[in-house]
């Protein structure tokens, strides 16, 4: 029990000084048929350091690591190479194991990093404000389209039919309980998303319109005309970025218009860990400040007139206002944040663009490689560095037989919208800086093989 | 670049308590003054090298960004001393006791980090093949399963983001098998004052309307004030269980069955868990669903304010609407992951999907690794050394502070205390700020809302004797000088990076991004 400091002795002390005869009597308060005599059964008993690494060795042995195999998955979860600074730094006990900045005296390492967080994200989504992240890109979401009610007072959400299928799920899902009225659609095989559809389906009830940019066949389409409708109706433009490296080389959503940028920031300096824990990027209009979700960080000034920082805004809250809260988050993800921010700084300007750069020119080249295969055809056009393509068969057993070979070929649509037929044939592939071309070369072999 | 004054950067060093020297660059010996990346880093520079890579051509269209962003880069040194430098002005856990109570500030060990970082599990990808992640699930599995066993639930919900993500999560399973029975009218949701804030926050967001239900003069739920509420408009009640006057609520098997009866559901804030793990399960208490806080009770690291993970365990009434995804383990060892592409007709009642993806996986590893280290034995002592420090820090300053429940039985794994005594225009605040000047991070303050002045001390159990004698000391006599009124407490902290934060200002006028004029110059 190496976590626990007390001695035998130091607990014969220290029961006699509450005047208790043993730890158990400290639980007099429980009904004696809910107490537990000893150890839970079914459970083992306390194991060494070394025994402990073993058992969780041996399952992540099990798993099919990305970096050790080609590897072209993306969906709102990319592979990108993350400084080996980044996760040194976040490993300092100071950032890691401190709580959320409630003492701001004695927090501003905290405090000054989420104020620098919030300026880079602002930046670089092209809006005013940004919050001090959270929880993922997808519940960002969902937090953006009950902004946009609160703002409007109207309830019809439209999202586009290129939004991620998890994210228009946990839309839905939520819709349910809360009252919302959300539209949703599925995509097509085609080189162009719905800009023109939602424009038309917008009316005065609507309360935002929700696009992703790129959006999850990968295809990027300006948002302009868009975001000007929504503001002749009086509605929001929501921008859902899940890959917010595109945004080095292509426009801002904010630059564009859109009202609320969301994003989920794992791209920058988290790494894939399964799916979690990610980061929610969460930006918006200066003068909807005071109706945005989430942790704020104000700059201001202390007793003796010196620059500080402290969470601020917070009579917005959950945990100051109760039920009157504008939002169900309470904490965010500070630590993915120190991560994202440490990234983006070790990047800079000069560093963000040539990595987007190096991102769409190494898929540009591969989608080069792969339409020369039989029985692939590229169904996007203009992209980013994530593209679908067309396969004469159905995806997913083809993604599960080259899994079989050691090579993760891309996301199968059939996996993210099961039963759709339409789009059963539809693969999307990611290419990030980490592909190799050689890596491409293996997996348009795998694929000239499998289709034949 | 990387000093200070090679940048032009000043700090804004107006005044310097009494006789010190100004020094030129702001600094005082190791407490460094840092600048904000934006006053050091400049476009061109960048920490980073990047590999070569295949090029094709450029497939961007019409949407080649024209305008330069704005981030300054810093090299690779650089950014290292700057983070390292900010790092030095925060308070952590590895620094000492870090008693915030409801919290649960506890030693986070370092093997929960090493196996996170482990490339099976933080290089994998949510959306590959089940076939190739079978350990990752494994991972899901194994947790959920001692999840369940520890409460004595059926069934557990592993996706939640956060503790407030789970109470959601829970109350939308109410809100499913109300509405699966036809009784979606019952929109009332009980909660008790003691509850914590996201409780009626959670329960309004989903749209049920919140009634409070009072505290009684011992600082439990008035459980003859809430059977009397109860009847057919009533979905359930959130509780929370050890409750945040830091008791155990001894009637909550009563409350249940009584809700049980009157045909609500029960949601028990797990938030406390750390107090009773491996001694009570809350399945035996008639709860029907409870959110657990990995971090909190589960050691994974708070990382200045998350991320956090909120599985909730369900009972078998509530098993049925559960969100996706979830794991199956079958007979023959290996799990599928049940999500839209495979649920069918086998779970046809969740409530849907709450969040892309699977949960918090790094969480996970870490929370698991926890929970093999300390075994069903260990957990056990867990709890039973939060308690006992807890009721130790009690008894040794109920003579300094006021302790409102002190004669209600023992306490958990948190003390209450409150500012009754203060002279006037000396609060608790004053006691927080003058144990910052004692080198310890003060405890919650104002809550809970129960107690005027409510001070709330959570030792844990990774706290030794030692270590919690020199707390006692500083707060006792911190105590001591609020109430003789001794002024300098007013003042205070006076050894923190930064003096008494000026809160109002940054609300009135909100600087939430950097600016070229700064705001300490505006103000002049």
């Amino acid at each position: 029990m190496r976590y626990l400091p007390l001695t035998d002795a130091d607990r014969t002390d220290m029961l006699r000084v509450i005047g208790a005869p043993s730890i158990d009597t400290l639980f007099a308060d429980v009904p004696e048929a809910a107490r537990l005599d000893g150890p839970i059964e079914g459970l083992p008993l306390h194991a060494s350091e070394l025994s402990v690494e073993r058992h969780m060795a041996a399952l992540a042995r099990q798993n099919l690591v990305a970096g050790e195999v080609p590897f072209f998955l993306g969906c709102g979860a990319y592979r990108h190479h993350v400084p080996a600074s980044v996760d040194h730094l976040i490993q300092r006990g100071e950032f890691l194991t401190a709580y959320t900045p409630y003492q701001p005296e004695i927090a501003q390492g905290t405090l000054q990093m989420l104020f620098e967080f919030q300026t880079q994200v602002a930046r670089l989504l092209g809006t005013d404000v940004a919050n001090a992240s959270m929880y993922d890109g997808s519940t960002a979401c969902w937090e953006a389209i009950v902004m946009a009610r609160r703002v409007t007072r109207r309830a019809k959400a439209i999202l586009s039919n290129g939004l991620h299928p998890h994210y228009v799920s946990v839309a839905t899902t939520m819709a349910k309980f809360t009252g919302d009225d959300v539209h949703a659609s599925l995509p097509e095989l085609a080189p162009e998303g719905d800009i023109d559809a939602l424009i038309a389906a917008i009316d005065d009830e609507t309360s935002c319109v929700v696009v992703q940019y790129p959006d999850i066949l990968g295809r990027i389409a300006d948002l302009s005309a868009l975001a000007a409708a929504c503001q002749a109706k009086k509605a929001l433009l929501v921008a859902v970025v899940t890959e917010p490296v595109a945004l080095g080389v292509i426009r801002s959503p904010g630059e564009m218009g859109a009202d609320i940028v969301v994003g989920e920031g794992q791209s920058l300096g988290v790494g894939l860990q399964f799916g979690g824990p990610y980061v929610g990027l969460f930006g918006c209009k200066e003068k909807y400040v005071r109706q945005m979700p989430g942790r704020l960080c104000g700059e201001t000034v202390d007793a003796q007139g010196k620059r500080g920082f402290v969470l601020t805004l917070s009579t917005r809250e959950q945990h100051i206002r109760r039920e009157k809260a504008t939002s169900n988050i309470c904490t965010n993800s500070g630590l993915c944040a120190l991560a994202f921010s440490i990234h983006m700084t070790l990047l800079g300007e000069a560093g963000l663009r040539g990595l987007a750069e190096a991102n769409h020119l190494a898929a540009s080249a591969a989608t080069d490689r792969l339409a020369q295969v039989p029985g692939v055809e590229l169904v996007t056009p203009t992209f980013f560095n994530e593209f679908t393509l067309k396969l004469s068969k159905e995806a997913r057993p083809i993604v599960r037989e080259l899994a079989d070979r050691r090579i993760l070929a891309g996301v199968s649509l059939g996996r993210l919208y099961p039963g759709v037929q339409a789009l059963e044939r539809g693969l999307v592939v990611a290419v990030t800086e980490t592909a190799t071309g050689d890596d491409v070369e293996q997996l348009a072999a795998a694929l000239e093989e499998v289709l034949a | 670049m990387n000093a200070i004054n090679q940048s032009g950067w000043k700090p804004e060093m107006n005044a310097v308590d009494g006789d010190a020297p100004v020094t030129t660059t702001g600094n005082r010996a190791l407490m460094l003054e840092e600048p904000l990346i934006f006053q050091i880093g400049t476009s061109e520079t960048t920490g980073v090298d990047l590999p070569e890579v295949p090029k094709g051509a450029s497939r961007l269209g019409s949407l080649a960004r024209a305008k330069p962003i704005g981030l300054p880069g810093l090299s690779e040194p650089e950014t290292v001393r700057h983070y390292t430098r900010l790092s030095r002005q925060n308070y952590a856990i590895d620094l000492g006791l870090f008693p915030l109570g409801s919290c649960t500030m506890k030693h986070n060990p370092r093997l929960n980090e090493r196996v996170a970082r482990m490339p099976g599990f933080a290089d994998i990808h949510p959306l590959q093949p089940v076939d190739t992640v079978q350990g990752a699930l494994g991972v899901i599995n194994e947790l959920a399963f001692w999840l369940i066993d520890l409460t004595g639930m059926h069934g557990v919900a592993m996706s939640p983001k956060a503790g407030a993500h789970g109470e959601l999560c829970g109350i939308l399973c109410i809100k499913a098998a109300l509405e699966a029975r036809g009784e979606g009218h019952r929109k009332i949701i009980l909660v008790p004052e003691s509850a914590h804030g996201t409780n009626p926050a959670t329960a309004a967001f989903a749209g049920f309307t919140v009634e409070n239900i009072p505290a009684t003069d011992e600082g439990r739920v008035d459980t003859e004030a809430l059977k009397s509420r109860l009847g057919p408009d009533v979905a359930g009640v959130m509780i929370t269980n050890p409750n945040t006057c830091g008791l155990f609520e001894r009637d909550l098997k009563i409350i249940s069955d009584a809700v049980h009866e009157a045909g609500g559901y029960v949601y028990c804030d797990g938030a406390n868990f750390n107090a009773i793990v491996g001694r009570v399960r809350p399945g035996d208490l008639g709860v029907d669903a409870m959110h657990i806080n990995l971090h909190k009770t589960f050691s994974t690291p708070h990382g200045g304010g998350g991320p956090g993970s909120g599985p909730v365990v369900l009972s078998e009434a509530l098993s049925p609407y559960g969100p996706l995804p979830f794991t199956e383990r079958y007979g023959d060892g290996h799990i599928t992951l049940v999500e839209e592409e495979t649920v069918g007709d086998r779970h046809p009642d969740s409530f849907g999907r709450m969040t892309a993806f699977h949960g918090q996986m790094g969480m996970f590893t870490r929370a698991l690794t926890y929970i093999l280290s300390h075994g069903a034995d260990g957990l056990r002592q867990v709890s039973g050394d939060a308690v006992l420090n807890a009721n130790y820090v009690l008894r040794r300053l109920e003579g300094a502070l006021a302790a409102p429940f002190a004669k209600s039985g023992p306490c958990m794994h948190e003390a209450l205390f409150s500012d009754d005594g203060f002279p006037a225009g000396f609060s608790t605040l004053d006691v927080a700020k003058g144990l910052i000047d004692e080198g310890f991070h003060p405890m919650t303050v104002y809550f809970p809302l129960v107690v005027h002045g409510a001070m709330l001390v959570e030792p844990t159990e990774t706290e030794s004797k030692a270590a919690l004698d020199q707390f006692i000391d500083a707060l006792g006599s911190v105590a001591e000088r609020a109430k003789a009124g001794d002024a300098s407490l007013k003042a205070a902290p006076h050894y923190a990076p930064r003096r008494r934060l000026d809160e109002t200002l940054a609300a009135r006028k909100p600087v939430l991004v950097w600016k070229e004029a700064p705001l300490v110059q505006a103000a002049e």
